[in-house]
């Protein structure tokens, strides 16, 4: 009824995922092995900004290219007030979600008066406008980026300072967003959002003006994409243009589609596959072969024409079928 | 006299050197079955596109309930009262069929900037949503997927979508394009029950549904009206019967 709803079994395993992913500093620090952490920081991070990608790709139909735009946006909001020494997180929070949100009102306003290929075309103008204002702005480095020395603060609230306690910060934005997502989706807002992907025309006879609920969509999710932005400038210390750049927008859209698009956990699975097999790809192929190590992008584009080619719905289309399969085989 | 509900006047629209609607004037009376009949290619779905606001008229006026409508968007037309229902069926699949009839509520039951309460257990929505459906003969089928229809159905919760705005002037394309014998006596039931709920533009080429349901005939020949009068009257018109009837009626 709603096929985008994980059913009960694959709905208990993300549930499941979420725990552990809930444990994972305690389990890493009891490994010793605090790079993994780092790495899943980095994963949820990017899951956040997917996650924000498939509110309008996956449920609204508004494939958008340049949506690592707000990724560099909420980096540098916290980058260029640290620049200035100044660290205060509120203000960060409250800086991030301004200038994304009225971003995202702009460059919708523009991009949702066309449709398809236009609107991939005009996502991407306004998000490289955006890198190359970025790249030209030489008093916050230019194409060399910045160094942001300090985390944000958020006095007598929670520390972002430590790895954990960063760790934490990322986890609850993720689960926020997800929960967010969630409702938004079912509520009455979401109604529209879905039907306009599907039948724009008859969504219009309906009564319904689809192009503001789709801009107020675009913002929301321009919003989330920015709050991801603003936690890796926090996590990396380092920010640069090159964030913003479309090629990070197209990898956005490959790991919502790698996962599942439309549906709610897609891109944390996608994400987590990306970043993965970005890690341990090149590693795999040293081991096959020394010399291989450069040609690692190869077998991962392979592998990402294949799951797109064969794996319908993604990882989460592959899961929800296996789990079908085995529930028909059991008792 | 009463005033017509939606007035029609000097309505032109072409498309390159095509000419689809050639100053058509046309008053639907409140409260009856208006049929438009014509044969194919004379204009009629482009008519009720333009009714509808889905294309905009190069010439001409739409007056709807006194009010000009002429540049006013879909959307706008709806909220007026204003319901449409499609020539190809564009129920949503992936959807049930309950879901399709709330939307449907959800389009004209005020703004739908509510970010937070599921909408599919909002309980005035469901009735309403359920009550169309037992209108429609599908409250039975209500969860099962709009996909999984028969075309008949599909065309039936077509309807009761454009049943459920609520609408002062339903413009149905074609209810019965593609219907086997049985189906289309059932949506001619069907419809023949909504006379009291509303007023009815009908496009159809089902010549026994037309002389069934409406009260009122225009015909409409290459983009111009040629003739409007009582199905009766109509049916003795010689014009009539040569630019349309005598093609089928022979």
């Amino acid at each position: 009824m709603m096929a985008w709803l994980p059913s009960s079994n694959s709905g208990r395993c993300y549930c499941l995922l979420l725990v552990l992913l809930a444990v994972a500093p305690w389990i890493f620090q009891w490994a010793d092995q605090p790079f993994l952490l780092d790495l899943l920081s980095r994963g949820l991070i990017l899951a956040i900004a997917a996650t924000s990608l498939n509110l309008i790709m996956g449920f609204g139909g508004m494939v958008s290219l340049g949506h690592a735009a707000f990724i560099g946006i909420g980096a540098y909001c916290v980058g260029i007030p640290a620049y200035y020494d100044f660290y205060n997180g509120w203000f960060h929070l409250g800086l991030t979600i301004v200038v994304s949100a009225s971003f995202a009102l702009l460059a919708g306003a523009v991009s949702l008066r066309t449709k398809g290929v236009y609107f991939i075309m005009i996502t991407l103008a306004f998000s490289q406008m955006i890198y190359f204002t970025f790249v030209s702005l030489e008093e916050y480095g230019g194409d060399d980026g910045l160094v942001i020395y300090l985390r944000s603060e958020f006095p007598d609230f929670l520390t972002m300072q430590g790895p954990v306690a960063l760790y934490y910060w990322i986890f609850a934005t993720l689960l926020l967003t997800l929960f967010l997502v969630h409702r938004l989706i079912h509520a009455h807002f979401g109604r529209v959002i879905v039907g306009a992907k599907h039948n724009e025309q008859r969504l219009q006879s309906l009564g319904f003006d689809t192009y503001r609920y789709r801009l107020v969509c675009y913002v929301i999710s321009g919003v989330i994409c920015g709050l991801a932005g603003m936690l890796l400038g926090n996590f990396t210390g380092f920010i640069s243009p090159e964030m913003m750049s479309w090629i990070r927008s197209g990898e956005l859209i490959f790991m919502v589609v790698m996962g599942g698009s439309g549906f709610l956990f897609g891109p944390l699975l996608g994400t987590g596959a990306f970043v993965f097999l970005e890690q341990y790809l090149p590693e795999f192929m040293k081991f096959l072969n020394p010399s291989w190590l450069e040609y690692w992008h190869l077998p991962f584009g392979l592998l990402l024409v294949l799951l797109v080619l064969f794996g319908k719905g993604g990882i989460h289309g592959m899961l929800s079928k296996l789990d079908s399969r085995t529930r028909q085989s059991g008792p | 006299m009463t005033r017509p509900l939606l007035r029609i006047h000097g309505l032109c629209k072409s498309f390159g050197g095509i000419v689809a609607t050639d100053h058509v004037d046309l008053d639907i009376l409140p409260g009856i079955i208006h049929a438009v009949i014509g044969p194919n290619g004379a204009g009629k779905t482009t008519l009720i596109a333009q009714i509808s606001g889905a294309l905009k008229p190069d010439a001409g006026q739409i007056e709807f309930n006194g009010r000009d409508i002429t540049s006013l968007s879909t959307p706008r037309r709806a909220q007026l009262g204003l319901a449409r229902s499609f020539q190809v069926t564009s129920v949503f699949l992936p959807m049930t069929i309950l879901e399709n009839v709330m939307l449907a509520v959800q389009g004209t039951a005020g703004h739908s900037y509510r970010f937070w309460r599921p909408a599919h257990k909002d309980p005035e929505m469901l009735d309403e949503g359920m009550a169309y459906l037992q209108q429609a003969g599908l409250a039975d089928r209500a969860r099962h997927l709009a996909a999984e229809m028969s075309h008949g159905e599909q065309r039936q919760l077509e309807v009761a979508m454009a049943l459920a705005m609520k609408p002062r002037l339903l413009l149905l394309d074609e209810p019965m394009a593609g219907m086997g014998l049985e189906e289309s006596a059932r949506m001619i039931r069907f419809l023949a029950r909504l006379r009291e709920q509303t007023t009815i533009l009908l496009i159809e080429h089902d010549m026994d549904a037309v002389f069934t349901l409406a009260d009122t005939l225009s015909v409409l020949v290459h983009g111009s009206v040629i003739a409007t009068d009582t199905v009766q009257n109509i049916r003795a018109n010689r014009e009539v019967q040569h630019a349309y009837l005598g093609e089928e009626h022979a």
